[in-house]
């Protein structure tokens, strides 16, 4: 029977193995944390990177006599995910208090919400590569206090074991976190692990749409718990679930359901069982390994939180917000791929570069949508990757529209534009301003590029012969002169009709 | 100036506003009784006395240079240890807490130093409010100042004996099921549990969170109600708090010192909180009262609030589960103490552990088991979700009795003071001495002690408890204010009068001024 912790991904059952011998059965918790001014229950500032423990009073700081007061937008901005999830706003709903003792958490029990969760009775539906649709019903979505950050300090790892003491920040403790709960997701298969990376990557396009999240991943703002069980083909009892924790990239959520398939169906086919717990995802060497031991005995001692009123959200205030919902991320994405007519490879690239507004913005100020794909996804996108920040923080879509007009109205070569634009990231002015500066606009006077064209044909005899021969291939040598002369300055389109004109032209 | 401590806060207040009287000779007057006579009676866990001279002196300077302050500025007052003081220690009278000093003032407080009045201490308390006779602190206990062998009450004993013995003319208190009506009966003051929401909570270290309310203690209902226009009215920190405006108290009491003001009053008698259990002294006390209403034109009624026979079980439901849950921080990881374990290894878990054993006492372990219990999976339904059923029902039982009268009286405890120890060694002894302030709390109703005269079989006070629908505080002001004006006329003193001297210098000045 084999270990039921692997050592290493050599010793797993391969997927398609896996997945001939099981039924996986999928469920993610989604935890999307809110861009709140404030926290959720108390007046301090929701920021992120201020010193440890600035953020902090007696309420999040679980002080005694500290008292909770709900932060209205908080309210709001839930509402609002779970209407874009379809969700159903209960019309009463209260604080639960989820006690366990924790250091970062401060008043050692959770406000959450347990019988009453402000939403409920969702679903979304996504769609794979394949062009699969999928319809994720989403059981609940509830508000819930989030915990301070512990550091463990002295070991080796950074981890807890090993650890001589550990320090905690509290400025975390008491952000506003929503918790989006999926129904199990059956018949998922071989697109399992596709199923919780596009999941979990709608989940963060609705809260960035919404605006109610930064939904930077790589900052924890959406994090994802992963529930994993397998059964045997031919067996309608569920399996043992296990539930790994805090997986925070989408490419992780997809790897750490893979690789859970794959070991509790090594396990399973060895003859042994899987335990019920909590598992950690190491991104390093894609294995999860055993946490907590999780059972449903497992007594948070749930009851109503008494320092909070319950809420009754109007259905006028629903309605005046269901008005405020964005157009769905996806159907936005049909629409504008449609509207553009990109290719499919074309498109994604767009949106893997999260520059879908980028390029919507850059149409809207005029600019035709294949030159805007090409300049964001392409010399924005490198100059921003080599400055290490986001390409939409270098230049406005307004810029750029300006300066893809100066290209296609022919003052500017590409490679002028390049240039420009150098300028303009550098804060020169607008694009028209920093071709004046710089003297950058392309020599569009045939008088001066006829000189210059006359010069060099007839710096090079032989290969004005070979022109006048009809051996126009000829030309792009004195092209290539031409346009170091004019310091790259002109169209080469116009360059090389005129070393055509002049060729049989001059004497 | 012993004879300041005499005075009521109103009197007081009067001597100081006519600059008769300064803040500093006020505030030196009480600090000097502290002095000889809080050795012996304990009442306070600290004394602030240099800070108190020093506020007082800055009430003085503002009063002289002719600012109109708070008719309260200057005059001493002592706060239970419960709420957090940002210059003092905030103990809950818990060995946890040792040496604590918030960071912050409770919400209460805050509008105490805002109104001027001279903060003078902390005051003792069973530890965080839990028991009814202080005995459960564990910085010792505190003596009732009629009978120094016998309990001040509690949890409030500390702020109940300082305004008994003079030590203070007013104090803070807070009320969980009668932690200020009933040390307010066992040592002849008065005590005012406001409605619940009335008073805010912020800053006041939670014992149950649904049943908790601050609320002020003193020798007077006048002085009581001018308390409660400072302490009282809506705190956004404090998010149960009520939006309501309130009425004046200290007018409504007053309204209760005019001709005739109890004539018509409904008052009804609670036929369950009378008979067995109650001692016969605080019986006879009890309807002697009921019978100077009659006289006064009011009009007694018997109500039957049938399920108040299961509040106590209720209570001891409801308390300890909620307790458990605001209990939980007390970590040793932000505040207080922190106790490493003898042996093992120093994981959070067992510094935890350790320090919580370390600094809880027995009745705290006992009442956070109990609750962890209550709230267990299984056994939610059974123990914290009917204990929640029955609240609803003596809500139900307050309704129907105050939709046919105006007040509800009941005998504030059904004993006088015990003696220390009688009652530690069984803790269901010590609970249903509560009975009869516990069904206002978990109603959320607003009730009063107020003195009604002593027992003859022990000399000790009597109290009597006055409850009225939520939101109607002002008219236990109204009615207590007259049978006080009533009682004290057919008296011809006040109780705390009578209340034997507690220092050589008191046998002379207690003749010397009239409270």
């Amino acid at each position: 029977m084999p270990n039921a912790e692997m050592k290493n991904r050599a010793e797993l059952m391969d997927f398609d193995t896996a997945l001939e011998l099981f039924e996986p059965v999928l469920g993610f918790e989604v935890h999307v944390e809110l861009n709140t001014k404030t926290k959720m229950f108390c007046g301090c500032a929701n920021e992120f990177g201020s010193g440890a423990n600035t953020n902090t009073c007696p309420t999040c700081l679980g002080l005694p006599g500290g008292l909770p007061q709900v932060n209205k937008k908080a309210i709001e901005s839930s509402i609002r995910l779970g209407l874009a999830l379809g969700c159903e706003i209960a019309e009463h709903s209260r604080f639960a208090r989820k006690n366990y003792f924790y250091p970062d958490t401060a008043k050692n029990f959770q406000t959450s919400q347990y019988d009453d969760p402000i939403c409920h009775d969702g679903s979304i539906t996504i769609e794979l590569e394949s062009g699969r649709l999928v319809t994720v019903e989403i059981e609940r979505a509830h508000m819930e206090d989030d915990a301070g950050k512990l550091t463990h300090m002295g070991g080796a790892t950074g981890r807890i074991q090993g650890a001589d003491y550990s320090l905690v920040d509290y400025n975390r403790g008491g952000v506003p976190l929503v918790e989006i709960v999926t129904q199990m997701i059956e018949g998922a298969e071989h697109d399992a692990p596709e199923i919780g990376k596009t999941y979990v990557a709608a989940i963060r396009e609705i809260a960035k749409a919404l605006g109610v999240s930064n939904a930077r991943m790589e900052e924890g703002n959406v994090r994802c718990d992963a529930n994993v069980s397998l059964r045997p083909r031919g067996s309608n009892v569920l399996g043992t679930r296990t539930e790994t924790k805090n997986v925070n990239s989408l490419r992780s959520v997809e790897r750490a359901v893979r690789y859970e398939i794959q070991r509790q169906a090594t396990v399973l086919a060895g003859g042994g069982t899987i335990t019920q717990e909590t598992r950690h995802w190491h991104e390093d060497t894609g294995i999860t390994s055993a946490g907590r031991p999780k059972s449903d005995a497992d007594d948070y001692r749930y009851f109503p939180e008494p320092d909070l009123l319950p809420m009754a959200p109007s259905r006028e205030w629903v309605e005046e917000l269901r008005l405020t919902l964005p157009e769905p991320p996806a159907a936005r994405r049909k629409r504008l791929q449609a509207a553009w007519g990109f290719a499919n490879l074309e498109f994604q690239d767009v949106v893997n570069s999260d520059l879908l507004d980028a390029v919507e913005a850059t149409v809207a100020a005029g600019a035709s949508a294949q030159a805007a794909r090409k300049w964001w996804t392409g010399e924005i996108a490198r100059l921003a990757n080599a400055a290490g920040v986001a390409a939409d923080s270098l230049v406005t879509p307004a810029q750029l529209a300006a300066l893809i007009e100066l290209v296609e109205a022919g003052t500017l070569t590409d490679r002028l534009a390049r240039q420009v634009l150098e300028g303009v990231i550098a804060g020169e002015g607008t694009p028209a301003e920093v071709v004046d500066s710089r003297g950058l606009a392309v020599v569009s006077d045939d008088g001066a590029l006829i000189g210059a064209i006359d010069a060099a044909l007839l710096g090079q005899p032989d290969v004005l012969a070979k022109i006048r021969d009809g051996k126009v291939q000829a030309a792009g040598a004195v092209i290539g002169a031409v346009m170091k002369a004019m310091r790259g300055q002109a169209d080469a389109a116009r360059v090389r009709e005129l070393v055509l004109e002049r060729a049989q032209a001059i004497e | 100036m012993t004879y300041l401590t005499k005075l009521s806060a109103a009197a007081l207040s009067e001597l100081l506003v006519s600059k008769q009287v300064s803040a500093v000779e006020a505030t030196r007057a009480h600090l000097d009784h502290i002095t000889a006579v809080d050795t012996d009676l304990h009442a306070f866990l600290h004394v602030a006395g240099d800070a108190a001279l020093d506020a007082a002196a800055k009430i003085d300077a503002r009063r002289a240079a002719g600012e109109v302050l708070n008719s309260l500025a200057g005059v001493p007052i002592a706060i239970k240890d419960v709420l957090a003081t940002q210059d003092m220690p905030t103990t809950a009278g818990s060995k946890i807490l040792e040496g604590w000093v918030p960071p912050y003032d409770a919400t209460v407080v805050a509008h105490l130093r805002a109104a001027g009045l001279i903060l003078l201490g902390k005051t003792n308390m069973d530890e965080f409010a839990m028991g009814s006779s202080t005995e459960h602190s564990a910085y010792g206990v505190t003596r009732n100042p009629w009978d120094r062998d016998r309990i001040p009450g509690g949890s409030g004993g500390g702020s109940a004996a300082a305004v008994a013995s003079f030590q203070a003319p007013l104090a803070l208190g807070s009320d969980t099921g009668g932690s200020i009506r009933q040390p307010a009966a066992v040592t002849g003051s008065v005590g005012v549990k406001p409605t619940y929401g009335g008073v805010s909570r912020y800053g006041a270290i939670a014992l149950a969170s649904s049943l908790d309310q601050v609320g002020p203690v003193s020798r007077t209902v006048y002085d009581a109600a001018l308390l409660h226009d400072v302490i009282g009215g809506h705190d956004p920190l404090d998010s149960t708090s009520l939006t309501d405006s309130w009425p004046s108290m200290a007018a409504a009491a007053q309204a209760g010192l005019t001709d005739g003001a109890l004539k018509g009053v409904r008052v009804g008698v609670i036929k369950e909180l009378a008979g067995d259990g109650f001692q016969a002294g605080v019986t006879q006390r009890f309807t002697e009262t009921l019978a100077l209403l009659v006289a006064a034109g009011a009009e007694i009624t018997e109500v039957s609030a049938p399920n108040f026979e299961y509040a106590v079980a209720a209570y001891y439901l409801i308390l300890p589960a909620e307790a458990s849950s605001n209990l939980a921080r007390f970590d040793s990881v932000r505040f207080g103490i922190r106790v490493n374990p003898a042996s093992g290894s120093l994981t959070s878990e067992h510094v935890m552990s350790a320090t919580r054993e370390a600094g809880f006492g027995d009745e705290v372990k006992r009442r956070i088991i109990l609750g962890t219990y209550a709230l267990s999976a299984g056994y939610y339904d059974a123990y914290y979700g009917s204990a929640q059923k029955v609240r609803t029902l003596i809500q139900r039982d307050f309704a129907a009795a105050f939709s046919q009268v105006d007040v509800l009286v009941s005998p504030s405890a059904p004993t006088t003071a015990f003696k220390f120890g009688e009652k530690l060694a069984d803790p269901m002894a010590m609970y249903i001495n509560d009975v009869t302030t516990i069904p206002a709390n978990l109603a959320g109703v607003p009730g009063m002690s107020i003195p009604i005269g002593l027992a003859p079989e022990d000399g000790l006070p009597v109290g009597l408890q006055i409850m009225a629908p939520a939101k109607a505080d002002a008219r236990l002001y109204t009615v207590g204010a007259a049978i006080e004006q009533l009682l004290e006329a057919r008296w011809g003193h006040t109780m705390l009068s009578q209340a034997p001297a507690l220092t050589p210098t008191e046998m002379f000045a207690s003749k010397e001024g009239a409270v």
